[in-house]
């Protein structure tokens, strides 16, 4: 849950991006700290593997500025896909305010991309968290490549619930600020019901 | 599921004191006060050396790390962590349920020092963050009440 310092007037809020191995979680991180003025935003922390796949998170704070007097933080953390790190995922899960599901549109990861949110469901449940309930939205990434599904199948599989979706290329940034907006949007509005 | 954490003046000024404090009698260098989801809620000493931001999440990582391996030897807690350097050492424990104090040292001072001076810290901040707990859970206004689609669009105008 976020963290509202009334002294210091700053909200830190921590965003999610779940989803199977090798969908591009780290990707739109990186595009974001490329792309983020350097004042706006912190070191990328990554703890990798040697060959640079995500063994515990990816970790970028974001200052995105102030609204009514309070400086917003967004913390933004990605979780390890590959299905063995099931451990280290539902950690990086506690204390979420809000959750960005990185699917990969390709034909064959179809299977990886249901199991990976029956697992989001799952480990959220067991934090006492309920997806239906918490600022969500989804993400189709890959659209560039040719073996991609189309969003409507994808979307009828993945996102029953209709939650707010993008079309995304995070290699070139295509989609990835408008699913990090509309997240970071859904999440403020929720803090606007108050506590 | 952790509820929200707040800070107010009254109670950061306390914590500030017991964190000044701590840093003095315990000879070290700095002392970090940070929420378990990775936020920096105080810090003394010589804390602005340090990337703290990067510092606090990774803090909350180890510390959720090492509370996963608890739970698997069906340990409820541990509730301390020492990370012994060439010249920088750190002593990680946890004050109640949400908040870990980070106390880093060097030759300065001497483990033993630094954990006997925690324990007396520990035990007046879990009172404060007790009381944040209970006004945390009891009906306040929201901090950004009047907040319009508008107003968010804008942080991300540039």
């Amino acid at each position: 849950m976020s963290f509202i310092n009334y002294s210091s007037r700053e909200i830190n809020c921590k965003l999610v991006y779940y989803g199977p191995g090798l969908c591009g979680k780290t990707t739109n991180l990186q595009y974001i700290y490329n792309k983020t003025r350097p004042e706006a935003k912190g070191k990328m922390i990554s703890l990798a593997t040697e060959t640079e796949r995500t063994l515990f998170f990816d970790f970028l704070p974001l200052s995105l500025g102030e609204i009514r007097g309070f400086k917003t933080r967004f913390h933004l953390y990605t979780v390890p896909g590959q299905v063995f790190y099931d451990a280290s995922r539902k950690l990086i899960l506690k204390g979420v305010d809000g959750v960005c599901f990185v699917a990969d549109s390709q034909e064959e990861r179809y299977d990886a991309n249901i199991e990976s949110l029956e697992n989001l469901r799952l480990n959220l449940n067991e934090q006492g968290y309920d997806l239906d309930k918490l600022p969500y939205v989804v993400q189709y990434n890959k659209r560039d490549l040719p073996n991609a599904m189309s969003v409507a199948e994808l979307s009828k599989s993945l996102n029953g619930t209709q939650v707010p979706e993008f079309e995304g290329v995070a290699t070139t940034g295509v989609g990835v600020f408008d699913t990090l907006k509309m997240l970071a949007k859904l999440v403020l509005a929720e803090l606007r019901k108050g506590t | 599921m952790n509820p929200q954490l707040v800070m107010f003046e009254e109670e950061l000024k306390q914590i500030q004191k017991i964190a000044d404090r701590l840093q003095q009698d315990s000879r070290a260098r700095s002392i970090l006060l940070i929420d378990k989801n990775g936020a920096l809620v105080a810090a003394a000493g010589a804390a602005h050396e340090l990337d703290t931001t990067s510092l606090s999440s990774l803090v909350a990582g180890n510390v959720a790390a090492t509370g996963g391996i608890a739970k698997l030897l069906q340990e409820d807690e541990f509730t301390g962590q020492f990370h012994e350097g060439k010249g920088m050492s750190i002593n990680l424990s946890l004050v109640g349920r949400r908040i870990i104090l980070v106390v880093l040292f060097d030759k300065n001072t001497t483990p033993g020092l630094v954990r006997l001076r925690v324990k007396r810290a520990q035990d007046e901040l879990v009172p404060i963050f007790e009381e944040l707990a209970k006004k945390a859970l009891s009906p306040q206004s929201s901090p950004l009440p009047d907040i319009t689609d508008q107003d968010i669009d804008n942080l991300f105008n540039d």
